[in-house]
C-alpha cells in the first residue's frame, strides 16, 4: 500500500497524486495519514482505487467520487461524499451535516451517527447510516435509498420527492408530505441487500418504510389560493 | 463565515501552555475570518475588591500616558498598567463602574475591551497570526480563552466591532452566524442600562447574557433564555470567569465540533481547528446538537 502523508505535502498535492492514476496503475491502494482535519480530502477521484484516510478529515471529504473506495477511519465534517456518482464511501466514526448531498450513486456508509440534513436533496446513491440521523435529513431526497439504524430525529423527509427512507428507530416527527408507507417484500429485499452491501447485521424487519404523499410536489388547482 | 474557537483546560498543569495550545487553533480559522481576530483570557485574577480592564485607544502615545497617575490621583489607590500596543491592561484597587465612569470622562477616546477580574481581551483588524503575535498569544498562561476570526458581513472592519464582545465582568462571548433581532432586543435592553458601543449583532447577544446575569439567573439559565429570544442564526461560545459554554440554535446551519479530553474542552467552528491539540486523535469528539446547552466549569 502507497502511503501520503498529508500534513507533510498538503491536500492540493495528495488530490493531484491520486487524480493522476488510471485503472491500470500499478499502485490502486492508498493510505493517506495525518488527515488533520483538512478539507476536500480525495475529491473528484476517478478510478477504482482503494483509498484510506487515517484520522477524521474536515468538509466534503470524498466529494464527486466516481469509482473509488474510499474509508475514512475517523469522523467526517460537513458534506461528506456529497454529488458521488459511484463507488463508496464509508465512515468509521459520525459524520457532520448534509452527508450524501445531493449524491447521485454509490453507497455512503456511515457507522456511527450522521447529524442534520443527512442525504439532502440525494438523487439516487444509497446511503446507510449505523447509527441516528439529525433534523432534516433526507429534505428534498429524489431518488435513492436512506436506511438509518437508529432513530432520526425532526422533520424527516421533508418535502421528498420518490427516495426512499428506511428507519429502524423512532422518527422525531416526518416533514411536509412525508408519510409512513408499507413495507412490501420488495423492499425488505432491496434493504437486506443493502444492509449487507454495508456490512451492517440488521435484522430489516425492524425498519419501516417512510416515503413521499406526492400531494406536494404536483400542482394541485385546490392550493391556487396559497400562490 | 467567521470562525470560532474556544479552549477550557480541565488539568492545571496545562495552564502554563494556554497560548501554545490556543494560538495555533485561531490562526488555523483564518480562511474563515482573515478580516480581524480576537481573542479573550481568562488569567492572573485580581483581589476581590480590585478590577481588571482591558482598553483599547486610536491614540495610546497620549492615552496610557500618565495614565497611572491619574487613576491613583482620582481613586487614591494603587493602579498597576501594562500597555501592549493599543491595547492596555489595567489593574485598579476600585470597583468597575465607578472607574468606568472616570475613564469616560477623563479618557474619552479610549475604549473599555473588556472588564473582570480574571478577563483580558485583545483584538484588531488584520490576519489572525498577527494578531496573535501583536499580542503575544502563544506565551500566554491561563485557564481557558476564547477567540473569533471575522469575516465582516454585519458591520464594518473595525476593532471595535471585532469580537469577542465583553459587556459585562468577566463575561464575553463570540458568535458564529447572525441574529435577525438584535435592533430590537438593543433597544429593550438600553432601557435596561445596558451600554452598547457597536452596531454590532453579537454585542446584543453579550448585552443579553449580561442583564440576564446581572437579573441573578446563572450561566445556563441565561443561555436558556437566549435560545427563547435572540432570533437567527447562531452558535454561541461563552465564558466566564470559571465558566465556558456552548450552544447553537435550533437550526443549527452554523458549524461547530465539541473535543474533550482528560485534560482539556476544544469547541470550533471546523475540527481542523482542534487537530493540532495533544490527544485530539483519541478524544470524544461531537457535534454539538441543536437547542441545547453544553458547559464546563461553575456554570450553575
Amino acid at each position: 500500500m502507497a502511503e501520503l502523508d498529508l500534513k507533510a505535502t498538503g491536500v492540493r498535492s495528495v488530490n493531484s497524486t491520486l487524480h493522476g492514476l488510471t485503472a491500470g496503475a500499478n499502485e490502486q491502494d492508498w493510505l493517506i495519514k495525518n488527515p488533520m482535519g483538512q478539507h476536500a480530502i480525495a475529491c473528484g477521484l476517478d478510478a477504482p482505487l482503494n483509498v484510506t484516510i487515517d484520522g477524521h478529515v474536515g468538509f466534503y471529504c470524498g466529494g464527486m467520487n466516481q469509482q473509488a473506495v474510499i474509508t475514512i477511519q475517523g469522523h467526517a465534517g460537513v458534506g461528506v461524499a456529497e454529488n458521488m456518482m459511484s463507488g463508496q464511501v464509508r465512515v468509521t466514526g459520525s459524520a457532520s451535516d448534509a452527508a450524501g448531498a445531493t449524491a447521485h450513486g454509490g453507497l455512503l456508509v456511515i457507522e456511527g451517527d450522521a447529524s442534520s440534513r443527512c442525504g439532502i436533496s440525494m438523487k439516487g446513491v444509497n446511503i446507510v447510516v449505523g447509527g441516528s440521523v439529525g433534523h432534516m435529513s433526507g429534505f428534498m431526497a429524489q431518488s435513492g435509498l436512506l436506511v438509518v439504524c437508529g432513530d432520526a430525529s425532526d422533520a424527516l423527509g421533508d418535502s421528498i420527492y420518490e427516495a426512499i427512507l428506511f428507519v429502524a428507530g423512532k422518527v422525531g416527527s416526518l416533514g411536509a408530505d412525508c408519510i409512513e408507507k408499507e413495507m412490501r417484500p420488495e423492499h425488505l429485499i432491496k434493504l437486506a441487500d443493502l444492509l449487507e452491501a454495508a456490512g451492517l447485521d440488521q435484522d430489516p424487519a425492524r425498519f419501516r418504510r417512510y416515503g413521499s404523499a406526492r400531494a406536494l410536489y404536483n400542482f394541485d388547482i385546490d392550493n391556487v389560493d396559497a400562490y | 463565515m467567521c470562525g470560532i474557537v474556544g479552549l477550557y483546560l480541565k488539568d492545571q498543569n496545562l495552564q502554563a501552555s494556554l497560548g501554545a495550545l490556543f494560538a495555533p487553533m485561531l490562526i488555523e480559522m483564518t480562511d474563515r475570518g482573515p478580516d480581524s481576530a480576537g481573542f479573550a483570557i481568562y488569567r492572573d485574577p485580581v483581589g476581590e475588591h480590585q478590577t481588571k480592564f482591558t482598553l483599547a485607544s486610536d491614540d495610546p502615545d497620549s492615552d496610557w500616558k500618565n495614565l497611572g497617575t491619574d487613576i491613583t490621583k482620582a481613586f487614591d489607590c494603587a493602579a498597576r498598567i501594562d500597555p501592549q500596543g493599543d491595547h492596555a491592561v489595567v489593574v485598579i484597587d476600585a470597583e468597575a463602574v465607578a472607574a468606568q465612569a472616570w475613564l469616560g470622562k477623563n479618557r474619552p477616546g479610549v475604549r473599555v475591551v473588556g472588564s473582570g477580574r480574571s478577563i483580558e481581551i485583545f483584538k484588531q483588524t488584520g490576519l489572525p497570526k498577527d494578531v496573535a503575535e501583536q499580542f503575544k498569544l502563544a506565551s500566554a498562561r491561563g485557564s481557558h480563552a476564547i477567540g473569533h476570526t471575522r469575516m465582516a458581513t454585519e458591520s464594518a472592519v473595525t476593532t471595535a466591532g471585532s469580537h469577542p464582545f465583553a459587556t459585562g465582568l468577566d463575561l464575553c462571548l463570540v458568535h458564529n452566524g447572525s441574529l435577525s433581532n438584535h435592533n430590537h432586543l438593543r433597544r429593550q435592553l438600553e432601557r435596561s442600562g445596558i451600554v452598547f458601543q457597536t452596531e454590532n449583532d453579537t454585542e446584543v447577544a453579550a448585552g443579553f447574557m449580561t442583564l440576564k446575569l446581572r437579573q441573578g439567573l446563572s450561566l445556563h439559565e441565561a443561555l436558556e433564555a437566549g435560545l427563547v429570544e435572540l432570533d437567527g442564526f447562531y452558535t454561541f461560545c461563552v465564558g466566564t470567569a470559571d465558566g465556558f459554554a456552548v450552544v447553537r440554535d435550533p437550526i443549527a446551519c452554523k458549524h461547530a465540533v465539541l473535543a474533550e479530553t482528560e485534560g482539556w474542552v476544544a469547541m470550533a467552528t471546523e475540527y481542523r481547528a482542534i487537530a493540532h491539540l495533544p490527544g485530539a486523535d483519541t478524544a470524544r469528539i461531537w457535534e454539538p446538537e441543536p437547542h441545547k446547552i453544553y458547559t464546563w466549569g461553575s456554570v450553575h
